[in-house]
């Protein structure tokens, strides 16, 4: 048993948790800066980027997060590689969309053809990575939003007393004290990209999900290629366990982050803190 | 061939009334249009009957967890905390393994395997969970002036929750459970995606948009219809939702009212 828990596939196993890890490390702050810039632009002064925006914003409120999982990596691809295309073939006269297929020069294709099979595992990540970016970005931009409105408005009255630019109030005033109230969005937001990284499966990286089925599975009932039955069950229960565990450490060190932000400012959690101190 | 025989053919091609073989090549707008909103109808089936289900859990989940005595209060925590603490996508590929192999114990219960009462099974325990979450907060955010007046009243035990404590609660979680409903619905387009087969072709609306995207290989018509048809929907549930929580509040003054307000959750 711990024999069979150390072959070559286990061990493949073992570094799709690296793989999930990977994948919030790089997200949470590309999220974190499509959000910001998507707020910006919400409150911009500016009508077409202020549309932009908000559109931008929105979008996640009426749809599913799944479609646009499937819809962006598609689309990204065919955007890249429809990009490439124009720059690097410029004279080719055929249409790009000829029924049901989607062709573009042989230079243009991504990753190259003849690349190997590493660059393809890492330009699907990136796909993968750069479409939870997005997506997480609307929400991050929701919970931003909303905190820079929640920012007391006489704190900035004051920047403008003393002279500052726009500018200035912005970055020395609103910025700083916007992440107080953005924390708990934040926060439930990390709870969603943790449990939202199992759909890495349904855009075609070899992830934990992918792993458990097939190793758990057994690919033809007779002659299977491990020497147990349908495991399946066994090592999904192993992933819920994995997640549960993610959950209830970000739980704590998110309830300490927390409590490191709120001291000291003017939100009824800091007074409970300055009172509970004194 | 017009666009009302298309819709006779697929408009219930999701329950696998009409034409059997979907469409293969020379895909029209109609044809997106008629399948697609077609599988709608597994996406409300399952966010409605989860819904109306998860609602009685998630009460006494609440209560539950707000119970003094541990064996009572202890196993609705965990209850909740396991399903809110792992992905839904976790879930349903764990309950359909689960169910396969209950399958192969009792050849009864094989109709746990299909996407129509398995899938339904795993979207009502996950809404009870996450309603149930919101109530507690809810529960925990009654007035103590309300039960003083309650308990004024003369009123105990059965009565003082249903006239009291439960309208109250109620009306506190109503804009948190709103979009709790917003995002079950989204919710459900996960099913076909996980375990759960998609007998005979018969999918929900992602399914269908999944295919033609396949097929087609053209993302930009079959997801933006996808989309169109979530948006009604949504407007739909924030509609009805909306009109629930103006008959909860309609005893208060206009400004002191419960404000509707988006939070993301997902699962």
């Amino acid at each position: 048993m711990a024999c069979y828990l150390t072959t070559g596939k286990q061990m493949l196993f073992y570094w799709s948790f690296g793989t999930v890890l990977l994948l919030l490390a790089i997200t949470a702050p590309v999220a974190l800066i499509f959000g910001f810039g998507g707020a910006v632009a919400a409150r911009s002064h500016i009508l077409p980027l202020r549309w932009f925006g908000k559109g931008y914003t929105a979008m996640v409120r009426g749809v599913p997060d799944i479609a646009f999982f499937l819809f962006f990596v598609i689309a990204l691809d065919q955007g890249l590689e429809w990009i490439r295309h124009k720059v690097k073939c410029p004279d080719w006269d055929q249409p790009i969309r000829q029924g049901s297929d989607f062709i573009v020069c042989a230079q243009a294709k991504l990753p190259l053809g003849n690349s190997p099979q590493i660059w393809h595992e890492i330009y699907n990540f990136s796909l993968a990575i750069f479409t939870f970016g997005i997506v997480f970005g609307a929400f991050a931009a929701n919970v931003i939003y909303g905190a820079m409105r929640a920012v007391p408005r006489p704190q900035l009255e004051t920047a403008e007393a003393y002279g500052m630019s726009h500018r200035q109030t912005f970055w020395r005033i609103l910025v700083p004290q916007m992440w107080v109230y953005a924390l708990p969005g934040l926060s439930n937001l990390w709870m969603i990209l943790i449990k939202a990284t199992p759909l890495l499966f349904l855009l075609g990286v070899e992830d934990i999900v992918y792993w458990a089925r097939e190793l758990g599975g057994t690919a033809n009932p007779r002659f299977t290629d491990y020497p147990h039955g349908d495991w399946r069950l066994w090592y999904f229960l192993a992933l819920l366990v994995f997640y549960l565990g993610m959950t209830r450490i970000s739980e704590i060190y998110l309830g300490k982050l927390t409590a490191r932000l709120t001291r000291g400012q003017a939100t009824m959690g800091g007074e409970a803190m300055r009172r509970a101190g004194a | 061939m017009s666009c009302l025989q298309t819709i006779g053919d697929y408009g219930l091609r999701s329950l696998g009334i009409g034409e059997r073989l979907l469409p293969r090549s020379d895909f029209t707008l109609c044809q997106h249009f008629t399948l697609i909103g077609s599988g709608m109808i597994w996406n409300i089936y399952f966010g409605v009957l989860a819904l109306l289900a998860g609602f009685f859990l998630a009460t006494a989940l609440a209560m539950g967890k707000n119970a003094t005595n541990p064996w009572v209060r202890k196993p609705a925590e965990w209850f909740i905390f396991v399903f809110r603490g792992s992905p839904l996508f976790i879930q349903f590929f764990l309950a359909y393994f689960l169910f396969l192999s209950l399958k192969q114990q009792i050849p009864a219960l094989s109709p746990l395997t299909s996407a129509a009462l398995g899938a339904l099974i795993v979207l009502f325990l996950n809404t009870a969970a996450y309603s149930g979450e919101i109530f507690y907060g809810a529960l925990r955010s009654v007035p103590r002036g309300d039960l003083e007046a309650a308990d004024a009243y003369g009123l105990s035990g059965w009565n003082k929750f249903r006239r009291v404590v439960w309208p109250t609660m109620l009306r506190l979680a109503w804009p948190a459970y709103t979009n709790e409903a917003i995002f079950l619905f989204h919710a459900t387009t996960l099913v076909f995606f996980s375990g759960f087969p998609a007998w005979q072709q018969r999918g929900d609306a992602l399914y269908y948009a999944n295919y033609f995207a396949d097929k087609t290989f053209n993302p930009f018509i079959p997801y933006p219809i996808v989309a169109f048809y979530f948006i009604l929907l949504t407007l739909t549930v924030i509609g009805v939702f909306g009109a629930i929580n103006r008959r909860l509040n309609r005893h208060l003054p206009q400004d002191q009212r419960a404000r509707m307000r988006m939070r993301p959750l997902l699962r």
